[in-house]
């Protein structure tokens, strides 16, 4: 009682005598607590829907429903409350039975005003440390959510509505995207909206690690496994243990790790490389690729048993070009990151700089117009990024054409093709299916010179 | 409400009865009189099971007798008092009503089997009088340890605390007090 109360504690109080009902709600509206009382079980539950109570006095003995099985029913309805039993005769049989299930104390009829006071204020210190740790929970899940998925058009709403639906169970996921897609990005996003999200997820890329290391790196390796394993080391699968673990580029895996992958999966259990004990992880797994697995499992280079295991949930993410409407949006997004992390008072694109960013095509997708946009806020002069900062405007700035004859629209064509090729004519004239003599020809007709 | 009346409950300590009326002037700033008739038998209260008085039966009791009294009704006495669910009470008030009683029984050194001490027991009822009736005026238990509104389960907690209010106590007496006062003009 010596710490002042930021709120006001919501008492019930379940007794079917009058009298204990009225004096302990006197008693607990004195201490400054908003009490409320119920005669029987179905009143209390009634009154459940009133609260939320922070603390419930519980008579054992009432007529219908004992308090025990009551406390029962009042836990699956709110968990966090507080119950305490409060009894006339005391039986150490109901009192263990009490405590057993969840009861935080049990006092019996007369009770010590002392002691009852302690009692509850010890309950409200209770709940209210499970209460701030629920909260800090719920930050830090909150917090783990991590990069945000931006995208406000039809398809990628609908990729981030997969990826939370099949967040909450233990499927194996497979994204598919082309690279730069974010696929990781959608991968930890899945994790850190599962129930394992307070676990770690633990990526590997498949592709980076050189074959003959990959083994050791998913599964560990025992001291003296092989030239150079001096110590004993965890593998990427036991890491996951309780977690996920994300597998990139699944795709470029060899047929021999295809086959332990595919035990792996299937028990849940390996040993470390050189080792005989059994190691057990409980993992789950999401997997990406930018190859067409489906042709690899034709041409018998992936194999189908392992394709069908990891291929349970796709979550597709289109690329850039196909949902043009998010340009803006990422274009918005990685302005405000790197205009908060360089701080040269750039905080703004130009309509035009826009317009050249959603007409282009990004084989690179996200990652490259993240890379385009760090690189122009490099470029730039505050207060905005301009065309000009934009490492293809030349491609994309096209002369206009003066007139529209077909010789000012062949200038204006040429002009923007050697534009875009930096005046290589070799390529130029590929691109224009003209051989180069024609094309230095036309160069010189139209007299064009190099900037 | 412009007044409090004192309800001696047999038995009941003459000279602790008394000695609250010039305290309790001073700290509600209202007029003190005690009832004379002194004719509550408390006997209905008495509980044999427990050999204690049910406080809540004379609140009860005092509600009827003086159903038509515009006062607020302190009863004192020296019995042993309790509500059904708690082993022993001080006091027992009506929150926000008319009615209040105090016992000295459990003020008494003597209880506890130390040498009488007339002035502490004095003290000790001047407290649990005001702090009962503070609920009677609406007001709940204070954190402010000196406060006369905090709680007290035990007699060393009432000798921690003052007899006063403090200030955000007293506020909301006068306001209570105030209001009463103009509801009754």
């Amino acid at each position: 009682m010596n710490d002042k109360p930021d709120k006001q504690y919501n008492l019930l109080i379940v007794d079917d005598e009058i009298v204990v009902r009225d004096s302990l709600s006197k008693w607990f509206k004195q201490d400054g607590y908003k009490v409320d009382t119920a005669e029987d079980g179905a009143h209390a539950i009634k009154k459940m829907s009133e609260g939320p109570w922070d603390i419930i006095l519980l008579d054992i003995k009432m007529p219908g429903m004992s308090g025990l099985e009551l406390q029962k029913r009042l836990r699956e309805i709110d968990p966090s409350i507080a119950t305490i039993m409060i009894t006339a005769f005391a039986s150490v049989e109901s009192a263990v039975q009490a405590l057993k299930e969840g009861a935080f104390d049990y006092v019996t009829k007369p009770v010590d005003p002392d002691h009852l006071s302690h009692l509850v204020e010890n309950a409200l210190r209770q709940k209210k440390l499970a209460d701030e740790n629920a909260r800090l929970h719920e930050r830090i899940s909150e917090m783990a959510q991590g990069d945000e998925i931006i995208g406000n058009s039809p398809q990628m709403k609908k990729v981030i509505e997969l990826a939370k639906t099949v967040a909450q169970t233990d499927t194996t996921v497979m994204v598919r995207g082309e690279s730069g897609s974010g696929k990781e990005l959608i991968a930890r996003a899945i994790h850190a909206n599962s129930a394992r999200r307070f676990f770690p997820i633990v990526a590997v890329n498949c592709g980076a690690v050189p074959e003959t290391l990959l083994e050791s790196e998913l599964f560990g390796h025992e001291k003296g496994a092989f030239t150079g394993a001096q110590y004993r080391r965890k593998g990427k699968f036991e890491m996951a243990d309780g977690g996920t673990i994300f597998l990139d580029e699944i795709g470029t895996i060899s047929q021999k790790m295809q086959v332990q992958l595919l035990r792996v999966i299937e028990s849940k259990q390996f040993t470390r490389v050189g080792g005989n004990e059994m190691i057990h992880s409980d993992f789950r797994i999401i997997c990406a690729t930018n190859k067409d697995l489906e042709a690899a499992v034709k041409e018998g280079s992936f194999r189908e048993d392992l394709y069908y295991r990891l291929n349970v949930f796709t979550v597709f993410i289109p690329p850039i070009r196909e949902r043009r409407t998010d340009i803006p949006l990422l274009v918005d997004h990685f302005l405000k990151k790197y205009s908060a992390v360089m701080n040269k008072g750039i905080d703004e694109i130009s309509p035009e700089a826009v317009d050249v960013l959603v007409r282009y095509d990004w084989p690179g997708n996200v990652r490259e117009l993240e890379n385009v946009i760090e690189r122009a806020m490099v470029l730039a002069k505050p207060p905005s990024i301009r065309p000009e900062d934009l490492p293809f405007q030349s491609s994309v700035k096209r002369p206009a054409p003066a007139d529209d004859s077909i010789a000012s629209v062949e200038k204006a064509h040429i002009e923007a093709i050697l534009a875009k090729t930096g005046w290589n004519i070799t390529r130029s004239a590929e691109t224009l299916c003209i051989d180069r003599v024609t094309l230095y020809n036309k160069i010189a007709k139209y007299g064009l010179t190099k900037p | 409400m412009s007044s409090l009346l004192i309800v001696p409950i047999s038995p009941y300590d003459k000279d602790g009865v008394e000695g609250l009326v010039a305290p309790l002037q001073t700290i509600f700033r209202l007029p003190v009189s005690v009832d004379p008739r002194n004719s509550l038998d408390p006997s209905f209260a008495f509980d044999t099971f427990r050999n204690q008085y049910n406080s809540t039966s004379i609140i009860s009791e005092l509600d009827e007798r003086f159903a038509e009294s515009d006062k607020k009704i302190l009863g004192v006495s020296s019995l042993d008092f309790f509500v059904p669910v708690l082993t022993y009470v001080f006091g027992e008030a009506q929150l926000d009503g008319r009615i209040a009683v105090v016992s000295s029984h459990r003020l008494d050194e003597a209880l506890y089997g130390l040498p009488a001490n007339p002035e502490l027991l004095r003290d000790r009822l001047v407290k649990e009088a005001v702090h009962e009736l503070g609920h009677v005026f609406g007001l709940i238990h204070c954190h402010d340890y000196m406060c006369v509104m905090h709680a007290s389960t035990v007699v060393e907690d009432i000798d921690v605390k003052s007899e006063r209010f403090c200030a955000h106590c007293d506020a909301m007496l006068k306001s209570k007090v105030n209001g009463s006062l103009s509801a009754f003009y």
